[in-house]
Formats: structure tokens, C-alpha cells, sequence
């Protein structure tokens, strides 16, 4: 179905570090200031490989949304260059639009048009004639579960359903390059969960997907690499599994079934009390949680339940984030 | 090649989706029209025009009738794309277009089509209206078709330039309100401009309407106040103005894109 399958094993890098097949999305120093004098982007750079799933992350106002305007042709850049599978915006760019499927953050269908017309139509203007366009639709609406909802009004979806129509409708001329601005803002934990096998699955079939989020854990369920954009400038792009192994620390919040009267310590673990029954551990790499357990059983604590005190990737976004405002990066 | 092939089906989508539009709203879009000219026909016609006497040679029911169409055909023309436009811009559903690999001219040249459509279909329905209330002969087809489009094309354009400045529903029934009706009413449509002290006559000279209600009633009755080439070459001379103006906008993004 998709025509588009890259062999991963293809992209070795040359010898200068750079990558031999064209990126999915290249950008260099790309700076956006809006009208009134906002300057939402200050020189970023970024490289995305065919075949990536890439995660965009982010703080509210870090310009991100700007960032794809751009690449999507939907605002007019200030300076830098942007490619898109090569082809330069400035140069090429009906070329570039072609490769691009979006799903933007607001919704941007006609809420008084039948849901199967939102699809069709965009292809009309992709130039897929009306039959195709009719057969592609019917596809993706049942694959997206909103077949039942084919002539009712864009308008009387929920919310869920309306990003599950804005990525039917960004799939319907078969780009190379998914774009998603928070496609699971406002959507259930079932339906997220079926979005993202949906995802994997048009990853796999060899669609590059850069998407935007605010749910770390989506980023770390789908995403193979990852950049971080605070103030208008990236602070951070590396691969997921990267950024996570830099991880040093995790506390643990341990409840106990006795009250903790006398905290026991366990050597090379830090344990704080919180509570009469309960208690924090940080553990570092080096020590395994079993080496935790056993120090608590030697002292006679009996371990009730235990869980991450925090997302272990939204601490670290909080750090990479706080350090570049901070250091004015 | 293929590139024609995908900005001609681009095209028909955008034609297609907005004749659906204004068909969907017929009791909105056609009907409206087809009242106002009964109305029109009545009161002007029928009650005041049989005291009035004869109007260029008409009968004064007569002469009205080709100024009650194009008037019809130049604000339904022009309420469809600025309403449809603005709403495309006011729902955000014109970024469908603007991330699609279609250049500018097509969305225009769609857009315009649409207006077309339906200024045709009203002008069609008020003409109907308009023969069981007259009783004319056409006297040249051509020039009425010729006019009756071009007319069309015009005001679709000015339309689309009301609705790329627009911010506002206000804003799209300023230019209607306050310029379009005014032009229309002081057009000619409901008396020869002869009838007019000279300076007044002059004055009428400046509005572009005059040129197309009197080239319409030449083709129609085949009486004019105006010469008809000059006719012809003022309403050309303003499409080309105003396409060039509206391709402009879209290519700067005013309006559309930040
Ligand atoms: N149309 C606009 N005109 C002026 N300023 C804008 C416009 N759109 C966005 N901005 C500003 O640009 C900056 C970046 O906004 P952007 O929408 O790109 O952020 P974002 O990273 O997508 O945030 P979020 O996570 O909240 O969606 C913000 O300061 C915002 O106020
Ligand atoms: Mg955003």
C-alpha cells in the first residue's frame, strides 16, 4: 500500500558524519519573526532521516507549531532553508508539499462538511481523481475506526475523533513524511494506544513521522530520535535511548506495611522518609533495585508497593529545558 | 504533463465543492434572488412603471429588466466567494489548500468558477422570473452571454479581494452595504443616465457599473447609453485588474499566512 519503503540499512553514514541518502527533512538556521515581532524561531537546525520516527518536544511557546507552519508552506519563513526530501522550499516547493502529509495542532476542516468529503477533497487537491480519492478515503476511515462516521459533519465528532479524521486526512496522498502536531491531545488512553500501533505500523511501511507532544511517554513509546526546543532554539537533538541512558538517578516511592520508626540504611542507596509508611529511595545506575530489596528484607521492611516517582523523561526535559534558559542558550 | 493532469483535478475539486456548497444553501442562495426581482417586478414593473411611460423606447417593465439580472448576477457573485473564502480563512480549511502542491492561479481560477456558478445560476433563475413579467427579444446573444459572464468574473474577483483583507463577518457586508449597492442602484439599472442633468451624467461615467448594465441592456433590448467597445474594453481592463491584484495577494499571503 505504501510505495514508499526505504531498506534502513541503506543510510550509512559517509565519512564526514553527514548521511549519503537524502534526509526526510533538512533545515538550517531557519529563523521565524511574525508579524508583530515575535521571534519565534532563532536559528534552528535540524535533520530528520528517511524512515525516522522523530520526536519534537517542547515546552507551550517554544515553537514548535511555528517550526512545522513553515515546513508545511503554512507561514512564510524569515531566513534559513528548509528541504524536503531534498527539494528546496524556495526552489521547489510544490515538489516539497507533495512529500508532505499534515496534521496540524488546531483543527482546520470545514466543520459543516460530511467527514468523507474532508478526505476526498484533500486529495482533489493533491490532483488524485475522484475515484481513487473515494477508494483511499474508505481505507483510512476504516482503519482509523471512522467509517460509521463517513456523512455525518465534521462538527458533531468528539474530539478524539476529529485528530483521528485530521490523520486520515493527512495520509490520504501517501506522503513520505507525516507530519503530527499533538495528535493525542484530548484523546482516550484505548484510542491513544491503537493511534500509536496505527503509527508504528505506517512507520514500518516506511513513512518518516515527526511528531510534537506533550506526553513524554509517547515520545518514548514511538520515537527512535528526539529533539528539544526551548525559546525558538533547539537545545537537544539525539536518539531516544540516548537521552534516557543519561539518566543517572531514579527515586522510588516504596510504601511499607509497618510504620517506618527507625529509617534502615542500606549501603549505597539514600532513603528518606515521607511518611509514617512510606519512603523515598533514589538508585543510581549502578545498583539494581534487587540489591534494594534484599537490604530491605535484611531489615525487616515489608515492601507494600513501589513506584517511580516521576517520569524519568520528564525530569530530564525539565533539566535540559531549565539549563538552557537558565545558561541563556 | 502530469502536473497539468493534478492541477486540473485540484481545479474541479475546488469548483465542485463550492457549486455543493451554495447548492446546499439553496434556500439561502437562490431563492432569496428570484423574491427581491418578483418584488421588483411588482412594485417597479407593474405599479409605478405603468405611470412612468415608456424608457428608450420600452416599456419601462422592459428596460428594468436587464439591470434586475445583472444586479443579481454582480451580488451573488460576489457574496459567494467573499463568504466562502472568508469562510475558508475563518475555519483555517484554506491551509487544505495552501499545504497542497497547487499553485496559486488554480485556487483563484476556482474560487472565481465558483462565484461564476453562481452568478450564472441566479441569473438564470431571475431571467425566468423576468419572462413572465416582460416581454423582451433578445437582441444579440452574444454580447448578453458575454456580458453576463464577464460581469460575473469581475465581481467574484472583487469578492475574493474583500475577503483576503477581511478580519471580520462584519467586514464582508462593509463593501456590499457601503460600495456595491450603491454602484448598482446609481448604475443605470432603473433609468437611462440621458434622463440626468449633464453633470450628473458625468458622474455616472466613473462608476464601472453603468458599463456593464448598459452593455447587458444593448445585448438584451439592443439600446445603450454607453458605446459598447468601450463597454467591453472597461470591464476587460478591470478583470485583468483585478486578477493581477488578487494573484498579488495570494502570492504574498496577505490575509492567509503569517
Ligand atoms: N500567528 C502568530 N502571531 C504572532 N505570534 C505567534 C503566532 N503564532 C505563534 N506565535 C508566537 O510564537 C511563539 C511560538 O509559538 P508556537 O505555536 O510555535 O509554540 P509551540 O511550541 O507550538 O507551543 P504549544 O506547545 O503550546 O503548541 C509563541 O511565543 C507564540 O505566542
Ligand atoms: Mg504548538
Amino acid at each position: 500500500m505504501w510505495p514508499f519503503v526505504f531498506n534502513l540499512s541503506l543510510m550509512t553514514p559517509s565519512l564526514n558524519g553527514d548521511v549519503l541518502i537524502v534526509k526526510a527533512l533538512h533545515i538550517e538556521q531557519l529563523t521565524k519573526v511574525y508579524p508583530k515581532g515575535v521571534q519565534a524561531l532563532s536559528g534552528i537546525d535540524l535533520r530528520v532521516e528517511q524512515g525516522d520516527f522523530f520526536a519534537l518536544l517542547g515546552p507551550n511557546g517554544a515553537g514548535k507549531s511555528t517550526a512545522i507552519g513553515v515546513v508545511c508552506s503554512l507561514l512564510n519563513k524569515t531566513s534559513g532553508k528548509v528541504r524536503i526530501f531534498g527539494h528546496d522550499l524556495d526552489t521547489e516547493r510544490e515538489a516539497a508539499k507533495a512529500c508532505i502529509g499534515l496534521a496540524p495542532q488546531e483543527f482546520n476542516f470545514n466543520m459543516f462538511d460530511p467527514v468523507v468529503e474532508i478526505l476526498t477533497n484533500q486529495a482533489g487537491y493533491y490532483g488524485i481523481p475522484h475515484a481513487e480519492a473515494a477508494e483511499r478515503a474508505e481505507k483510512l476511515l476504516r482503519q482509523l475506526h471512522l467509517w460509521d462516521k463517513r456523512r455525518v459533519q465534521a462538527r458533531l465528532l468528539s474530539g478524539g475523533m476529529k485528530r483521528r479524521l485530521m490523520i486520515a486526512r493527512a495520509l490520504v496522498h501517501h506522503p513520505r513524511l507525516l507530519i503530527l502536531d499533538e495528535p493525542t491531545a484530548g484523546v482516550d488512553i484505548e484510542i491513544r494506544h491503537s493511534m500509536w500501533a496505527f503509527l508504528r505500523e505506517i512507520n514500518q511501511q516506511g513513512v518518516t513521522i515527526i511528531l510534537t507532544t506533550h506526553y513524554l511517554e509517547e515520545a518514548e513509546n514511538l520515537c527512535r530520535n528526539i529533539a528539544i526546543i526551548s525559546q525558538g532554539r533547539i537545545v537537544e537533538q539525539t536518539q531516544v535511548h540516548e537521552l534516557l541512558r543519561r539518566l543517572h538517578q531514579e527515586v522510588f516511592v516504596i510504601d511499607t506495611a509497618q510504620a517506618l520508626d527507625k529509617m534502615p540504611s542500606i549501603e549505597g542507596f539514600k532513603l528518606d522518609k515521607v511518611a509514617d509508611h512510606r519512603m523515598e529511595v533514589s538508585v543510581s545506575r549502578e545498583h539494581g533495585l534487587s540489591q534494594l530489596f534484599a537490604g530491605l528484607n535484611a531489615a525487616g521492611v515489608e515492601v507494600v508497593s513501589l513506584r517511580n516517582k516521576q517520569n524519568r523523561l520528564e525530569q530530564l526535559f525539565m533539566d535540559v529545558v531549565n539549563h538552557s534558559r537558565g545558561t541563556g542558550v | 504533463m502530469t502536473f497539468k493532469m493534478t492541477y486540473w483535478v485540484a481545479f474541479r475539486t475546488i469548483v465542485m465543492k463550492e457549486m455543493l456548497r451554495f447548492m446546499r444553501i439553496s434556500a439561502q442562495t437562490l431563492l432569496p434572488p428570484a423574491i427581491t426581482t418578483v418584488l421588483y417586478f411588482i412594485i417597479f414593473g407593474e405599479l409605478i412603471g405603468a405611470r412612468i411611460g415608456d424608457m428608450a423606447g420600452f416599456r419601462y417593465v422592459d428596460f428594468i429588466v436587464p439591470g434586475l439580472i445583472l444586479m443579481a448576477v454582480i451580488s451573488n457573485s460576489y457574496a459567494n466567494v467573499v463568504a466562502s473564502f472568508y469562510g475558508s480563512k475563518f475555519q483555517h480549511y484554506v491551509e487544505e489548500m495552501l499545504v497542497a502542491p497547487l499553485p496559486n492561479w488554480v485556487i483563484l481560477l476556482g474560487f472565481v468558477s465558483g462565484g461564476v456558478a453562481r452568478g450564472v445560476m441566479v441569473g438564470i433563475v431571475v431571467t425566468l422570473v423576468a419572462l413572465f413579467f416582460s416581454d423582451i427579444q433578445v437582441h444579440s446573444y452574444a454580447v448578453t452571454l458575454a456580458v453576463f459572464v464577464l460581469t460575473s468574473i469581475l465581481f467574484s474577483l472583487a469578492g475574493f479581494i474583500n475577503a483576503v483583507y477581511a478580519n471580520s463577518f462584519d467586514d464582508i457586508s462593509v463593501i456590499p452595504t457601503f460600495v456595491l449597492t450603491p454602484l448598482t442602484y446609481l448604475g443605470g439599472v432603473f433609468y437611462s443616465i440621458t434622463l440626468l442633468p449633464e453633470f450628473w451624467q458625468n458622474v455616472s461615467l466613473a462608476n464601472p457599473v453603468l458599463y456593464m448594465v448598459n452593455a447587458f441592456r444593448y445585448g438584451l433590448l439592443g439600446v445603450s447609453d454607453i458605446s459598447l467597445t468601450l463597454a467591453f474594453a472597461i470591464i476587460i481592463g478591470f478583470i485583468a485588474l483585478l486578477s493581477a491584484y488578487c494573484m498579488h495577494l495570494l502570492n504574498r499571503g496577505v490575509g492567509i499566512k503569517s
